[in-house]
Parts: structure tokens; sequence; C-alpha cells
């Protein structure tokens, strides 16, 4: 990997409970038309597509890629699927980077989606198998019980998930975006809402939303005519695990220590929290605040749900998360992991309009999967590499 | 006391002979075709159904016909719960002014949504857009048009695959053991771990596992979650999955926890399972309908946190 990669363009659907105004094709081209609009190029500029999004089964469209094809203008180009799971979003981008990085391309256009209105994502996270025990419970039902494990070994309060529901719902209301725009958002409102898995109210989980997210990415030559700044890459890393093994620590899986790690050194950062200035991390459950601030070593371990209370995670704290608004305010499952990546892009290129954190020079975009055994992370900046 | 009544019936011998003329004639001549026309007025309006008189001025209406739809909006609605004999459809629908497009005035004509309740369908608003349902059977009328619908803006897309399931030499075992009422796992013999269900593999060693165990069945919860949302598997709302730790394993399983109430259910809490009758076994995990507490006392979360 000798080449610099850039993210010249970014481009977003509204997220919504459904789009019945469009198909698929329709979805993804209206990302994709965007994030070519703000990179100034034609479909004819682009050399290569890779796409991502959760699996098959989650509406029924077999190898989507293949009939997408036509709406993402690559007849006649290099056009591929990458697939892991929940975190499929940002190994999407990653690959697309690599594209770029590794010299082949000078141009790629990344787009991830999922259009949850035409399917059931409970049903399909937890098929009937004879071998093991099938409850459909769906990720909230399949998170809770590692949520209070985490809370038992932290003692955190109680209320720390109420905190990160309220945080992220409010600078949803930023963004033009956002799936969930709840004014007035409140402690109180949400703990109003029943318990769905308990210890997880319904305002402490994602919504379902239909939704795509588009970014071009380009090779230091290509970046040179973009029309608005670029978002450098400084870093990507994936890592994964069994679903099951013995010892496996799933409050804070061993996978994703070690992919922070990787993307920090790459990166030259020692102090995550001190380093960067804000970071988009796949949090669909309010707890996994504090969890992942623990695991991306943002603190020691037992300490996250600290940082979340005393108001360092939130837009006006010393490292915000989530300034969009996270998963936890717009969640098409696919996209959900590239749409951190493309809102850390936004933020280092000062694009991300109201919800700008100002100043912002190094971001973090994360994205996690599966019983949170996939991981995809990158760093951007502002300045070059 | 109600008045008595009696049943009287009117009817004009034949039906009257309505002569229409050359306007509305054209209309119906173009209904009984399968499409529907409007007349332009000196205005340069076009009037769907047409008149023989521009209504704004009293002129005549030119000779211009203008092939007007197929597809309309609704302008406006009245939702008809209980609909009468002599109405168009036997079951709810609506009244509705629809503007065909091209036509710059409204038709009155039934809307069929295809639904039963008595409340209007949530999709029924000013600006849905519609076609003409045509009969088979064309007369020159405007009911040659049965009716109005919406247009197709999604299908169902049924989905079913059936398949065969080759559970492979390890899990083939731990399903045998399953049928006989035993609970088997393998143990690694890098780790020293046990794996329950074994794959024939250690996940964090890589290499194939073989030499089999048999563990208790009963076991420790590990973390667990109060499930509010209904499964068909479970006995109630609200139900707990858990992670049990079996007696002798190395890896906690999910399972239903029940015989409790579920604000009950602790960390730690010691329990057993609960096997259906004997004579509904199958190879199958099901044959544990769910795990019970054993009323021993709780295991202290320090010994357990390492398997959450």
């Amino acid at each position: 990997m000798t080449e610099r990669c850039a993210v010249i363009g970014v481009g977003q659907t509204a997220y919504k409970t459904r789009r019945l105004d469009v198909s698929i094709a329709g979805l993804v081209r209206e990302a994709a038309l965007r994030a070519l609009e703000d990179a100034g190029l034609t479909w004819t500029d682009i050399d290569a597509v890779v796409v991502g999004k959760a699996p098959d089964l989650f509406e029924g469209v077999i190898m989507p890629e293949t009939y997408l094809a036509d709406a993402l203008g690559a007849r006649g180009k290099p056009m591929m699927r990458v697939h892991t799971a929940g975190s499929v979003g940002g190994s999407t981008g990653i690959v697309a980077a690599n594209l770029i990085r590794s010299g082949v391309h000078q141009r790629v256009l990344v787009v991830a989606w999922e259009k949850q209105s035409e399917s059931n994502a409970t049903w399909a996270l937890t098929v009937d198998r004879p071998y093991s025990a099938s409850l459909v419970v769906g990720a909230g039902g399949y998170f809770a019980p590692h949520i209070r494990a985490y809370m038992q070994r932290s003692n955190a309060p109680d209320h720390i998930g109420t905190l990160v529901a309220v945080k992220d719902r409010e600078n949803a209301l930023k963004n033009p975006y956002a799936h969930l725009k709840i004014p007035g958002i409140s402690r109180e409102m949400v703990e109003m809402t029943p318990m769905l898995w308990e210890p997880l109210r319904y305002l402490e989980t994602c919504p379902s939303s239909d939704g795509a997210c588009a970014m071009v990415l380009a090779s230091e030559d290509a970046a040179r005519s973009a029309p608005n700044p670029p978002a450098w890459v400084h870093g990507t890393a994936m890592r994964s695990e069994p679903i099951v093994f013995a010892g496996r620590d799933t409050v804070s899986p061993r996978a994703g220590i070690d992919c922070a790690a990787d993307v920090y050194a790459q990166a030259g950062i020692t102090d995550p929290r001190a380093e960067l200035d804000c970071a988009e991390v796949y949090v669909p459950f309010s707890w996994y605040e504090p969890m992942w601030l623990e695991n991306l070593g943002f603190c020691a371990e037992g300490e996250g749900w600290k940082l979340t209370e005393n108001g360092a995670t939130a837009l006006t704290g010393d490292i915000p998360w989530n300034p969009s608004g996270g998963v936890l305010s717009s969640n098409p499952i696919g996209a959900s992991g590239l749409i951190r990546f493309a809102e850390a892009a936004l933020q280092v290129r000062g694009m991300a309009g109201e919800y700008q954190v100002d100043g912002a020079r190094r971001a973090l975009g994360h994205a996690y999967g599966g019983g949170a055994q996939f991981f995809a992370m990158w760093i951007v900046g502002s300045d070059r590499p | 006391m109600p008045s008595e009544t009696t049943a009287h019936v009117l009817e004009f011998p034949g039906g009257y002979t309505r002569s229409v003329g050359p306007v509305i004639g054209r209309f119906l001549t173009e209904l009984r075709s399968g499409r529907v026309v409007g007349v332009r007025t000196a205005a340069g309006r076009v009037l769907v159904p047409p008149t023989e008189y521009d209504p704004d001025t009293g002129d005549a209406v030119t000779d211009e016909f203008v092939e007007v739809g197929p597809a309309g909006t609704v302008e406006s609605w009245s939702w008809v719960p209980n609909p009468r004999a002599t109405h168009p459809l036997d079951r709810p629908f609506a009244w509705a002014l629809i503007r065909m497009d091209g036509a710059d005035t409204a038709l009155l004509h039934a809307l069929d949504l295809g639904e039963e309740g008595p409340e209007p369908p949530r999709r029924l608003r000013a600006g849905l857009r519609v076609r003409p349902r045509f009969r088979a059977e064309r007369v020159g009328s405007v009911r040659d048009i049965e009716c109005f619908e919406p247009e197709v803006t999604m299908y169902v897309a049924p989905t079913r695959l059936e398949y065969r399931l080759h559970p492979g030499r390890a899990l083939d075992r731990f399903l045998e053991g399953m049928s006989e009422g035993r609970i088997l796992g393998h143990r690694c013999e890098v780790c020293d771990k046990v794996l329950v269900p074994m794959k024939g593999l250690c996940p964090m060693d890589g290499v194939p596992t073989t030499e089999e165990v048999e563990v208790a069945d009963t076991g420790t919860v590990t973390t667990f979650a109060v499930n509010n949302i209904p499964d068909p598997r479970a006995p109630e709302v609200p139900f707990v999955s858990a992670y049990i730790l079996l007696d002798g394993a190395d890896v906690a399983m999910l399972a239903l926890v029940s015989g409790i109430p579920a604000d009950q259910v602790r960390l730690g809490m010691r329990v057993r399972a609960a096997w259906k009758p004997r004579e509904e076994w199958g190879r199958s995990i099901g044959n544990i309908r769910w795990f019970e507490p054993t009323g021993e006392p709780d295991v202290p979360f320090d010994a357990i946190k390492d398997y959450t």
C-alpha cells in the first residue's frame, strides 16, 4: 500500500422508516449521485464500484450487486460486493480504499445500503436450526445479556444508557438526514418507554431504517481536482473472531481491541481520546457507547461509563462520539458502518453542518457486526498523511 | 308503534332511451374502447367528464377531444364503510374525485383499495395515484370503468427454502446424545477446554477435537435478558433468555429460563434442564424445554465473570 487515498465525495439519502417511493436500485442511485456531485464527477469518471449490505436474507434479494450494476454505472467496470454482517459498511469502505492505496484504481465509488421496510431483520437474524436453542430475539435480545454483564463488571449506574440515548438523539436533531428526530428528547422520555430486552428500553435501541450511503474515494492525483476539501485516509483495519470459544470476552472482544491497536499504530496515535477530535462509532444500543469507549482504548477498563456520565462524549465534550446522531438515530443496517466512515470524513472536511465539531482534524470511523465479532475501523484526517 | 310498510317497485319498462349527443357520445364510445377522453373548451381547458357547453362561459365546447390518463390523482374522497346493494362494490370503498392526467377537472368514481375494514386506509389521501379498472364486456357507459384502483407500488414476494441439513460428524453425535437425554461436548487437547455443543474443532486453537465428554444438565446463569417481545418457542411474555454454563463445560450456551418470575432471575443462579417427556424427544436440542432454578445458592459473579 504505497498510494494515498482521499475521500472526495460523500452522499447520503435521508434515513426513513419506509422509502416506498423508490426501489432498492433507486435508493442506492440517490446516494451515489449525491456523492458524485460532491466530488464534481460523473459516472464515466469512476473506475470501479464496491458495494456492501447486510445478509441477503434481510431483503431476500439474492446477490443484489448483480441487479444494481446498472443503477451504479458499473457496466463494463469492476464491481464487487463485501460481506461482513453488520460491520459490512466499514469493511466495504476499507476494500474500496485498498483499491486506491494499492494503485489499482484512481476513483472508486463505494455504496452501502439497507431497505429494512422490505424485510424483517429480527426474523432473518434468528433463523431456526435444530442444533442450538433458537429464539426470535433479534439483535437486541442477543446483545442485552452482554450489556447486563458489562453493567455488573463495571458497576455502572443504571442511567448511563439513558444518557447515551438522549445525547445521540439531541445530535440527530442537527442532522438533516437522521431518521429519529425527537424534539425535546429527555431522560424522562427515554425512561418512560417500555423495556424491550431488559436492560434495554425501547428508546435505547436503534430504529429500522431505509437508506443508502455512498463515497467517492480517490488517489492523490485524482483528489487534486476535487471541488471540496478531501479527507485523507490515515489508517484502516479489520479483525474478526469466532462467535463462541472458551474464554471469549463478549463484553470487550479481543478482535475490537486488536483492530483499534492496529488502526492507531498506522495513524501514529497513542492516546485516542487526546489525539482524535471526534469519533463515529457503531452504537446500536445505548450501552455500547461506554462498552466501546473501553474496548477502543479511550479509557481504562471499567471507566467508559464515567466519560459518558461527565459529558466527555457530548458534542460539547472533549471527545464527541456520534455527532451525527449515530446508529441510535439512523440504522439502515448494511449502510450503518459506511455512514460512520462517511461522517468521520465529513467532520475532517469541515462539511458536517450544524453538528460540525469545531476544528476537527482527525476522526475515527468504526463498525462492528455479527455477535460483536467483526470489526472495521478507519482514521481520516484533514492533513495528507 | 312504527307504521306498517309495504314493498313496492316502480320500473320503467325496458329503460329510458337517452340520446347523448356528439360530445357525451364520443366520451361513451371511447369508454367502450377502453379509453377516457375529455373535450377542450374555447379557453383551452380539458373537461373530463366532458360537458356539451362550457360551464364557465356557456359557450359550446370545441370539437377537439383529448385522450387523458391512463392514470389520475385523487383530489378528494369519502369513505363508504357499509356499501349498499346498488353501490358498484360490495366491500368498503371510497367515492373519489379523480383528476385524470391531462384533464383540468375531476371525475367522480368508485375507488377500490382492497380493504375490508370500516376505517379508511392510511394510504387513502389526496394525491394518491390511481388507474381505471375496465370491465371486460363494455357497452358505452361510465360503468365500463368498474372502479379505480391504486397504481402498483409494491408486490409481495413469498419466499420459502426447503433443504436438507447435514450436521456433520460432531454435531451428529451431539444430536444423537440429545435423543438419549445426554449433553455431549468435546475436550480440546491443546487448551483442555470442553466445548458444548461440539463442532469437531476448537475455534481458539484451530485443531480438530475428538475427545467426547458428557456434561451435566445442571449449570449456572452467567448473564441474561428479560425479553418482552413474544417468541413462538417461549412459554410467555416476558421470557428470560440466558447464557448457561453447564457444569463441566467451558462455554456458555443460550437457552430459555423458566419456572421462576422473570424479575427474580439472577446472575449466578443455579439451574437444571427441564426435559420434555421422553416420547417427544427427537434429534434436537429442543428436547430441553428450558432451564429451571435448582434452589442451590447462587455462584458469586467473580467466579463466572470470565465466561461473560
